[in-house]
């Protein structure tokens, strides 16, 4: 028997999904809440019980990327490792490492300032799409299609001024049908895929309303997603893929906390249960 | 037991567990479940949706 360990910042029915499946499989599991957890630079790990194996999930990016960082420090195993978190957490990371590894991916353009990004655009042309380099959920995602929209999206990126406003990370708008593929790669291996339509507008977000359909995973889709996977680290993924018009399949994001609640209940394979047995088998190597 | 802002009824299921957003039907205020022993529940006000948060 093993025991895994399922950290979380807010309690999700995923998290549940892995406690229950983990129990199910005849594994002991701890459920462990990042925000009432300490370390210190003396921490040990036999001062803890964080079992065979962590699986990271919080719901905030940077509080499970900096809780990995202290798992790493004191040796503990987790899922996924803080240079995968490190390398998806950040769209212009991401983006350089697919590239870097020759996988397909819209091409990127990169500012790090307004008027530098404004340059770019009156040399590219419109329309590009806008993109935080840390967020999800598609917040702050937009194309921007004219001058107008470019100075009020910009002005807005002046008065919020965080330090990731500072780079402009805009993406050539693929011509596609309306729609994204979702894939989860779990150790490089494509599981479950789902398209993910939009509802009218942009976006193709579960969490903005897209509706989901199951994806038949094709030999393509398989060997694309293997390769974004091993591009970015490895672990357990969420792979986006648009379908260029022109290009065919194109990586445009690959997540590190994937979510899978939707997914789940139409997929053929045992979303949950897959990523259990991998983090399992991982913990044993 | 009922919701700390607004004193509506709060529905807490029998299976609900520590880390839990619950939802108050009223006045739409999250809370986060931070104790349960038996039907005893302690809960506290619910972080607000990050910029960093997602996937």
């Amino acid at each position: 028997m093993s025991k895994i360990c399922i950290v979380f910042d807010r309690l999700r029915s995923e998290e549940k999904m892995l406690e229950k499946q983990a129990i199910e499989l005849g594994h002991d599991t701890i459920m462990l809440d990042a925000k009432i957890t300490q370390f210190n630079t003396d921490s040990q790990k036999n001062d803890y019980d964080f079992g065979d194996i962590v699986l990271e999930r919080c719901i905030s990016y940077f509080r499970g990327l900096h809780f990995t960082a202290c798992l790493e420090f004191l040796d503990v195993p987790v899922i996924n490792k803080f240079e995968v978190a490190s390398n998806c957490g950040n769209k212009l990371i991401m983006s350089l490492c697919l590239k870097k590894n020759n996988i397909p991916t819209p091409k990127t353009y990169f500012s790090f300032s307004a008027d530098a990004a404004k340059e770019n655009l009156e040399k590219v042309g419109f329309p590009l799409v806008l993109k935080p380099v840390i967020g999800s959920w598609g917040r702050g995602v937009m194309p921007l299609k004219d001058k107008d929209t470019v100075e009020a999206m910009f002005e807005l990126r002046e008065l919020t001024d965080g330090p990731h406003d500072r780079i402009f990370y805009l993406q050539e708008l693929v011509k596609r049908p309306p729609r994204d593929i979702r894939v989860i790669t779990v150790g490089d291996q494509a599981i479950a895929a789902m398209y993910r339509k939009s509802s009218g507008g942009f976006k193709t977000n579960i969490a903005l309303g897209a509706e989901p359909e199951l994806c038949d995973i094709t030999k393509e889709i398989e060997d694309v997603c293997a390769k974004a996977s091993q591009a970015v680290g490895g672990g357990i993924l969420g792979v986006d893929l648009m379908e260029d018009e022109k290009n065919g399949l194109v990586v445009h994001e690959v997540n590190n906390t994937v979510e899978f609640k939707g997914l789940s209940k139409v997929a053929k394979k045992n979303i949950p249960k897959e990523m259990v047995e991998f983090a399992l088998n991982s913990a044993r190597r | 037991m009922n919701c700390p802002e607004c004193d509506a009824s709060l529905n807490i299921p029998n299976d609900a567990a520590v880390g839990e957003i619950v939802s108050c039907p009223d006045c739409g205020a999250d809370f986060e479940i931070s104790k349960k022993e038996g039907a005893k529940v302690e809960l506290k006000q619910a972080e607000t949706v990050g910029e960093d948060w997602g996937e």
